[in-house]
């Protein structure tokens, strides 16, 4: 943040231009986009300003996706404790997940602790080895690459950690820490590390000054900051940022919140926005993607998913989030009480793995799993008795789509339709009142 | 937990065989002829053409394997060894023969087993004995004068060399103050022969050892139980309304000693392997003067079994401490 | 909502007799703590009170002062490292000076505590059972450790623990996190004391479990009568829990009252700005996210005059250079009872309807009209 009102004047705004144009950094990206316009120095105004209030960020619905997630998994295995330690079960983390990312825009991924929504952020960056299914990237199947051929894609694809305490190295100069990666990819010649890296600082919101001082000098705001510029050395396309802020104090949050809009407007990065404070992801992202033990159990733009949520827990969830409002009201809001704790990741419940928690469940929950179905333009959701709150159907709505009866049994009268669960949307969709598939 | 002290105690033997190979591999491939050293000493140094015979006996004509393959043949069976006319019987465990004294290993390592575990016994006891109390005391009254005193003498106290140290416990108890009950160096007896004689041929050597290795402890101690101390769940303690002595030790201690006790283990296991220093200066016959002499004297059996025996040590100590450790803190499951 | 009030309980009577005055009343507390730079005072002149069966929030950001008052109630500060001033009575006895064997006595009995971090406040080589029966047999010496362990149950059982008696004999990492704040809370509430403090009980926790704890929180204080300080940096938690609301800034009170008057007519541009900074999960979406630019000051050298002007978008109201020379007292809001707050501007209420609210919550404006 600019403290300082001088520091606007130290570095003059031609002068940063003629850095980024030199280096020309953008030319080397993998697709090579034309225009190598120097980014930091014309968005550098409005950068500055992240003290003005923000609206949330709005939905471009034909943006075409840059990141499209299918059926990806990850399955951690449990050894057991004898001499010969064989694999006795698999940890689900990730139990085939599909969503995408539209370019420049934001998905937010919420759930509780346990619910993969990390994992999932760190299969993305390969961080882990994903056990399968597919992430298409630029082109190119990201869980397929090895990690040499990953090397390139890094650049473009970069990560925001949590803890801006333990993920910046405390022996090393927030200038060599936001520089390594211009180094390690051999983007810009040695001597012209230092302007990249005062640009950055700079795009951030810290004095461009600093660059030779340690992360401990830093507050926790002004090292998340660092934490930013060392993921946009890069120019990415697309950010994986795993709770950026929840590390962080309340006044402080919102100043990151904010630059993190900014630099997705001015820079056309897309986000994958993990988070478990509903309230930021609501703010922050346009779409949202619900996550319970490993699976994806309800998807939809925000307005749909924050205001007519139709699994049970999306509306338990966010009935649960305490709201300032209510001191108007006095007293607690209506909550909808979820008992008991997460079942265990690696003998999740049958069926539905939501069931054991859920009070619509019945017969068929535990029989066949609900398949994430689109239900509206932008709305998929996993139940069999998706509904608005209070207006859940007494009967399950997928059984004629699986063919089953009301139980779950087989009926082998009707066949069942194959229900798709790619990473987009389809013009047509089931219409939970009809029974039909329907478009707009 | 089982299926672990398995797994470790297999890894352990590969690592004393290890060690066994590698001594070997000093006396065939190292610098100096052994042959050569005990040929010059028993002959008074008027070996010459001699020398043969001596390479012969010792088998270091022999290529190492099928010797090292002799070795381990009398670990476990027992074997005969064959010096020029005399054929000595050496029953398993057989380590070898001593070059020196023709004895067999097995049974001088028996004999100075004792000592050594006297001087390790008393002296590791002295570590803790001093170390911890002073330790704790430390951290409680971290910052102060008290604190910073005690922490700069132990400080100087252990920056002294040790062999000095051990000279000047000599020096100053036996020599300038003629302590009562402190024999001069060199009168180890064994407990049977009277417990106050062998205390009194010990207590130079637990002093200098005690005293220099319990700097390391109060070190140890001081800094794990400040540690423990600023832990969230001494606050609880406190919030609960205990006495300060309960949060101080139920709470604090207990969490301390964990990482204390860790390198306590692995501590003991060292001197069980023989204390060089301490039992050369104070003329200790145990393993670790033992082990001296036999470098000294290029004896093959001993130093293999001195250095076998110092790695089953530290491998056992390892592992208990591992054990000792899962039971202290319940999260660590050994698996 | 359940709510099971036991009128058996033998606390409730004695209550209900020493229920004169409030159970906590804070005068002009200052704690300050000397270090080489100089004395910081981490608390100023601090005044405020709960009664029986009421709840206290206080909100403010890290440093801000307010675990620091809190501790100072059960006096757990280090009494060679901190400088203690003003007066704490719990249940009209004078604590600040006590002596630490009297101070022994309040501690986890009268007064309790529970912290936000459940698994580093609970120690990890004990069992929860132990644990707890060590809280109830340091106030009744006199129970047997039979006795203490069955008391240990009931209470694992009274927070909702599945299968108390075999949970009981579990080391706090075998727990989730939502039962070890549980089991803390039932470690709070085992003496059943007049007056528990939760150190930001929910911070660490999922949002459903968060909801599950508060709940419990709310009932067991409902059960229990006791008087509740709740600490956090959450205003939906104020919102919905506390009937009070103190806010705190670099050691000072900003603005106290009631829950309702301070949420809905603050009057200090730093409870604007905490308002502004979070989103809500339910405003629309054209409210705008207004972050408080800066930091929070250094307590070492704090900024002259009122604490908050070097963050404060509203200096440019007050005459002269009020905001950064002097500091302005505590002092009524302008037209409503029970509602103090530290400012100089002269219509604050004014300026929040009319600048702050259409920014932050467009819909409300409209109803408000």
């Amino acid at each position: 943040m600019t403290n300082d009102p001088n520091v606007e004047a130290q570095i003059e705004p031609t002068e940063v231009g003629a850095n980024s144009a030199e280096t020309g950094e953008r030319d080397l990206s993998a697709d090579g986009v034309e225009e190598p316009h120097d980014f930091y120095a014309d968005h550098e105004v409005q950068i500055a300003s992240d003290y003005e209030g923000h609206v949330a960020s709005r939905l471009d619905p034909n943006a075409e996706p840059v990141l499209e997630v299918e059926d990806l998994k990850m399955y951690f295995p449990v050894k057991s404790s004898g001499l010969i330690r064989r694999t006795i079960g698999h940890v689900q983390a990730v139990d085939g997940v599909s969503f995408q990312v539209p370019r420049g825009g934001s998905l937010g991924l919420v759930g509780e602790s346990g619910c993969g929504k990390s994992t999932t952020g760190r299969l993305i960056t390969r961080l882990y080895e994903p056990t399968g299914g597919s992430m298409m990237f630029e082109g190119r199947d990201l869980a397929k690459v090895s990690q040499r051929e990953m090397k390139p894609y890094r650049r473009e694809l970069q990560m925001i950690f949590q803890d801006p305490y333990t993920s910046l190295n405390p022996r090393h100069t927030v200038g060599s820490i936001v520089g390594a990666p211009l180094a390690v990819h051999n983007i810009v010649p040695k001597n012209k590390i230092l302007g990249r890296v005062q640009e950055l600082l700079e795009v951030v919101g810290l004095n461009p000054e600093h660059y030779n001082r340690y992360p401990n000098e830093f507050s926790g705001g002004q090292r998340q900051r660092i934490g930013i510029a060392r993921a946009l050395t890069l120019n990415p396309k697309l950010l994986v940022a795993d709770e950026p802020v929840s590390a962080l104090d309340v006044s402080i949050q919102a100043q990151v919140v904010n630059l993190l809009q900014d630099l997705q407007k001015e820079f056309d990065i897309a986000f994958l926005f993990i988070a478990h404070d509903l309230a930021i992801v609501r703010h922050f992202c346009p779409e949202v993607a619900v996550m319970y033990l490993g699976k994806i159990v309800e998807i939809a733009d925000r307005e749909t998913l924050y205001g007519r949520p139709h699994h049970p827990y999306t509306q338990a969830l966010i009935s649960a989030v305490p709201d300032v409002k209510q001191a108007a009201i006095g007293g607690r809001r209506e909550r909808i009480r979820l008992e008991g704790d997460v079942p265990s990741p690696i003998n999740p419940p049958s069926g539905c793995r939501f069931r054991t928690r859920c009070s619509y469940a019945q017969e068929i929950c535990a029989k066949v799993e609900p398949p994430l179905l689109q239900i509206g333009k932008r709305h998929k959701v996993a139940c069999h008795f998706a509904g608005e709150l209070g207006a859940h159907p007494a009967t399950p709505v997928t059984t004629e789509l699986l063919g089953v009866d009301d139980q779950g049994n087989a009926t082998g009268t009707t066949s069942p339709t194959p229900v798709t669960t790619g990473p987009g949307y389809e013009n047509e969709w089931f219409d939970l009142k009809t029974k039909q598939l329907t478009s707009a | 937990m089982f299926a672990y002290i398995v797994k470790r105690l297999i890894s352990g033997f590969l690592v004393v065989v290890l060690v066994s190979m590698a001594v070997f591999a000093l006396f065939w491939y190292g610098p100096s002829k052994p042959a050569q050293a005990i040929c010059d000493r028993e002959t008074s140094n008027r070996c010459g053409d001699r020398i043969e015979i001596y390479q012969e006996n010792l088998g270091y004509n022999n290529p190492i394997y099928s010797e090292y393959g002799k070795f381990v043949k009398g670990i476990f069976a027992g074997r005969e060894i064959t010096f020029g006319a005399t054929t000595y019987q050496c029953d398993a465990p057989c380590l070898g023969l001593s070059y020196n004294t023709k004895q067999p290993v097995t049974e001088e390592l028996v004999s100075r087993l004792p000592a050594t575990a006297s001087v390790a016994v008393g002296g590791a006891f002295l570590y803790l004995l001093f170390g911890i109390p002073i330790g704790v005391a430390a951290a409680r009254r971290r910052g102060t004068v008290t604190d910073k005193a005690l922490v700069s003498s132990f400080l100087f106290l252990s920056s002294i060399p040790y062999y000095l140290f051990a000279l000047l416990t000599w020096l100053y108890l036996t020599v300038l103050w003629e302590a009562p009950f402190v024999s001069d160096v060199g009168y180890f007896s064994p407990i049977s022969d009277g417990p106050l004689k062998w205390f009194g041929g010990l207590f130079l050597a637990w002093v200098a050892l005690g005293i220099f290795g319990c700097t390391q402890y109060t070190r140890y101690t001081r800094g794990a139980m400040v540690e423990a101390l600023s832990e969230d769940y001494i606050r609880t303690a406190k919030a609960k309304g205990l006495p300060a002595r309960t949060i101080v030790y139920k709470h604090g201690l207990r969490a301390a000693l964990v990482p204390v006790v860790t390198i306590f283990g692995i501590d003991f296991g060292i001197l069980l392997a023989g204390t060089i220093f301490t039992e050369r200066i104070f003329e200790i016959q145990g393993i670790g003067w033992w082990s001296l002499q036999a470098v000294g004297n290029k004896d093959l059996p001993v130093v293999a079994a001195t250095a076998m025996f110092s790695a089953v040590m530290l491998i056992v100590s390892n592992l208990i401490v591992d054990i000792v450790y899962s039971i202290l803190d319940p999260r660590v499951r050994l698996s | 909502m359940t709510s099971t009030v036991s009128s058996s309980d033998p606390g409730q009577a004695a209550r209900s007799e020493r229920s004169g005055g409030p159970i906590l009343e804070v005068e002009d507390l200052t704690v300050s703590f000397p270090t080489q730079d100089g004395p910081v005072s981490a608390v100023q002149g601090l005044s405020y009170s709960v009664e029986m069966g009421k709840t206290l929030g206080i909100v403010g950001e890290s440093g801000s002062g307010k675990s620091v008052s809190s501790m100072a109630v059960l006096g757990l500060h280090d009494a060679k490292s901190s400088t203690i001033t003003g007066s704490i009575r719990v249940d009209g006895t004078e604590v600040v000076g006590l002596s630490e064997a009297r101070m022994r006595k309040l501690r986890g009995n009268t007064v309790s505590m529970i912290f936000q971090d459940a698994l580093a406040a609970l120690h990890p080589f004990y069992k929860i059972g132990a644990q707890l029966a060590e809280a109830y047999q340091v106030h009744h010496p006199s129970a047997s450790d039979r006795d203490a362990r069955r008391k240990a149950i009931e209470m694992l059982d009274r927070v909702g623990i599945p299968q108390p008696d075999r949970r009981v004999d579990d080391f706090p990492h075998q727990f989730s996190g939502g039962m070890r704040q549980r089991a803390m809370i039932a470690m709070g509430l085992i003496n059943d004391p007049s007056l528990l403090i939760a150190d930001e009980p929910t911070t660490a926790l999922d949002v459903t479990v968060q909801a599950q704890i508060l709940d419990l929180l709310q009932d067991l204080q409902r059960e229990f009568n006791s008087a509740v300080i709740i600490i956090t940096h959450d205003l939906g938690v104020i919102a919905e829990m506390a009937d009070d609301v103190l806010v705190m800034y670099a050691g000072r009170c900003v603005e106290y009252g009631t829950t309702k008057e301070i949420l809905t007519h603050p009057e200090m541009p730093y409870t604007w700005g905490l308002l502004s900074s979070i989103p809500d999960v339910q405003a629309s979406t054209d409210a705008r996210l207004i972050p408080i630019p800066g930091n929070p000051p250094s307590l070492l050298s704090p900024p002259s005059g009122c604490s908050f002007h070097p963050r404060c978008s509203f200096t440019d109201k007050v005459p002269g250079n009020l905001c950064s020379e002097k500091l302005p007292a505590l002092t009524p809001a302008a037209s409503r009872v029970e509602h103090l707050k530290r400012c100089h501007l002269a219509n604050p209420d004014a300026i929040y309807q009319a600048e702050v609210l259409p920014e932050i919550a467009p819909e409300l404006v409209e109803e408000n009209r």
